[in-house]
């Protein structure tokens, strides 16, 4: 697979890789996008996709408020938090 | 020394119903197998004693107040889960490390159907890192061994479930299936697994893998067992918009119609695939197969060839279709709501140093590999292409279940490897499900029953070997009235691991 960068799909998959793993990933998934390649030999003319095996269609539920996830548990493993919110790095300048 | 440990689920509850022994002592006699065997096996990650002991006390009391097993059909029994089900106040790290120390916040519908159920729910059972890996060697933390020789893996990815079970530390475990983590390691342990039909069982609360292809099911040491779990935890769930609205059906009750005379499958028919039978099979594997076939026609049951002719394609599906739904599912890992983080000057270096540091070489190659199948340009020729051959491949399922009630394979080409035999090659690891990923791109359900044991040989102990039926989708009560009419005429499933 040629046009298989793999630097490039980690930094899409937001993956930080060391050269050395770039290097041994890089060609584990060579060999396994050569495997899958098989599927082209496969006539799916007029074939539709499956999605789900059992394809079920607007699944919805009474629109009635529940009980959501107590606020302090939805934050209780925040790795970091301050003043009820999850704090992450600056985003604008 | 207790022998409680070497019940099945069936002789304890029926020892606890008529109060011959207690769920505390039933726990204990859990926990004591634990520490004389796990230091070993290494099935468990954690395991709350105390909390445990806590749901023994009351189903003791439930016990002395007169609750019976038709009220609670588990009322007392420890069941074990796998580190990927959320179970309330209990860490969730799915093997992973980038799940720090996480603990989570609320019960799966499975934890809550099995408290209900009345059983003593504790312990992380050791898998595959986000139940990606075949031989549970992928898991950040500990490395399980096969309770029956323990230079072997014990399948994957759930594999702490089987050898929990295989060893006696407990009599039912609750696993995850999105190719064949519960069947393959059930059947490399000597034990039985169920992949319930996709939708039959509530995945609220299972840290999602693959969401067209996983289910939840059991590990137990008798089919009736794993299926009186599989009735416990089936049924239909609001919170998961895939489970389906469907009565469940008394699975026990089908098994009473398998027990009954000499010809108990009379009247069913069993396809065997020809697209699995050609080559590669192990000599070992192909004669248990062929005397489980020739059991099967004793017991009554025709046997027919069947064609299932895309099975050749279902491995490359697979690994299209399950890395590119992980590589959407794992985006949640990304530093800032829960589990461990790396710090970065933005989010973006935040969330991949985090992502870098937190998941291990398995995950990354999976998520890596499924970024690209969905991205721009490679979509309609990789992810695409691959859901349609899925379609063809269900197709052919289907077809064959017009003809047959139920299709037998090997659950496995080979018995358990040895540590580390496929660790460096994941083209091979991926190929060791062979028989077993089809079942789930079809949503179809399957079980793995004990049919043998490879011969011994010099420095080499006998080794379990595993038949699947794959059932129709909501098939389960035939499925389970066949697999356990073969069983009881087959010594394997009493045989207990050396460990034990």
């Amino acid at each position: 697979m040629s046009d298989f960068n793999i630097h490039y799909v980690a930094k899409l998959a937001r993956i930080e890789l060391s050269p050395a793993e770039e290097e041994k990933l890089g060609t584990q998934l060579g060999n396994i996008l050569g495997y899958i390649a098989k599927l082209k030999e496969v006539d799916v003319t007029g074939v539709e996709a499956t999605a789900h095996a059992f394809p079920l269609v607007n699944v919805t539920r009474p629109d009635v408020a529940g009980e959501p996830l107590p606020h302090e548990a939805a934050l209780s493993n925040a790795p970091s938090r301050s003043g009820g919110l999850f704090v992450v790095p600056k985003i604008v300048e | 020394m207790s022998q409680l440990h070497r019940l099945t689920l069936a002789e304890l509850t029926g020892r606890l119903g008529r109060r011959e022994c207690s769920a505390v002592e039933a726990l204990q006699a859990s926990l004591d197998q634990i520490t004389r065997v796990d230091g070993d096996v290494r099935a468990f990650m954690s395991f709350d004693a105390a909390d445990a002991r806590a749901q023994a006390e009351a189903a003791d009391r439930d016990l002395a107040a007169g609750v019976t097993h038709a009220a609670k059909p588990l009322l007392g029994v420890p069941v074990a889960l796998k580190d990927v089900l959320s179970h309330r106040g209990q860490p969730l790290n799915c093997s992973s490390k980038i799940l720090g120390s996480y603990r989570a916040p609320y019960d799966a519908t499975v934890v809550e159907r099995l408290k209900a159920a009345g059983a003593v729910v504790f312990g992380r059972l050791n898998m595959d890192e986000f139940a990606m890996g075949s031989s549970t060697e992928t898991s950040a933390f500990q490395r399980t061994l096969n309770p029956w020789d323990l230079t072997r893996i014990p399948g994957g990815s759930s594999g702490g479930c089987a050898a929990s079970v295989a060893s006696g530390m407990v009599p039912v475990s609750i696993g995850s299936d999105t190719g064949g983590s519960i069947r393959q390691p059930a059947a490399l342990c000597g034990v039985v697994g169920v992949k319930p039909t996709y939708g039959r069982v509530s995945r609220y609360g299972l840290t999602a893998f693959a969401s067209s292809l996983d289910q939840i099911g059991p590990f137990a040491r008798t089919v009736r067992d794993a299926a009186l779990v599989t009735g416990v935890v089936s049924g239909y769930d609001r919170r998961d918009s895939t489970s389906i609205p469907q009565p469940v059906p008394d699975y026990l009750a089908a098994l009473e119609t398998a027990s009954a005379g000499s010809r108990p499958l009379a009247g069913i028919r069993l396809g065997l695939a020809k697209e699995y039978m050609i080559g590669g099979l192990d000599p070992e594997v192909d004669a248990a197969m062929k005397a489980s076939v020739a059991r099967f026609v004793e017991l009554g049951a025709e046997v027919v060839e069947v064609s299932l002719p895309h099975s050749d394609y279902a491995a490359a599906t697979y690994y299209i279709i399950a890395p590119a739904e992980a590589s959407a599912n794992l985006a949640r890992f990304d530093g800032v709501r829960y589990g461990a983080r790396v710090e970065g000057k933005d989010p973006a270096e935040m969330n991949s140093r985090t992502r870098g540091a937190g998941f291990g070489a398995e995950v990354k190659r999976r998520i890596i590999l499924g970024t690209y199948v969905l991205s721009s340009g490679y979509y309609d020729a990789y992810y695409l292409r691959a859901q349609k051959v899925r379609t063809l491949i269900r197709r052919d399922f289907l077809q064959a279940f017009e003809t047959v009630d139920a299709i037998l394979t090997p659950t496995t080409p080979s018995a358990a490897f040895r540590v580390g035999e496929k660790s460096d090659d994941p083209l091979q690891m991926y190929l060791s499900d062979i028989f077993t990923i089809s079942c789930n791109l079809a949503g179809i359900c399957g079980i793995s029953v004990p049919c043998g044991f490879t011969a011994p040989k010099p420095g080499v102990p006998r080794l379990p070997l595993g038949l699947q039926l794959l059932g129709k989708p909501f098939g389960e009560e035939t499925m389970f009235r066949i697999a356990h009419a073969y069983e009881q005429s087959t010594p394997w499933h009493r045989e207990l691991s050396p460990l034990s």
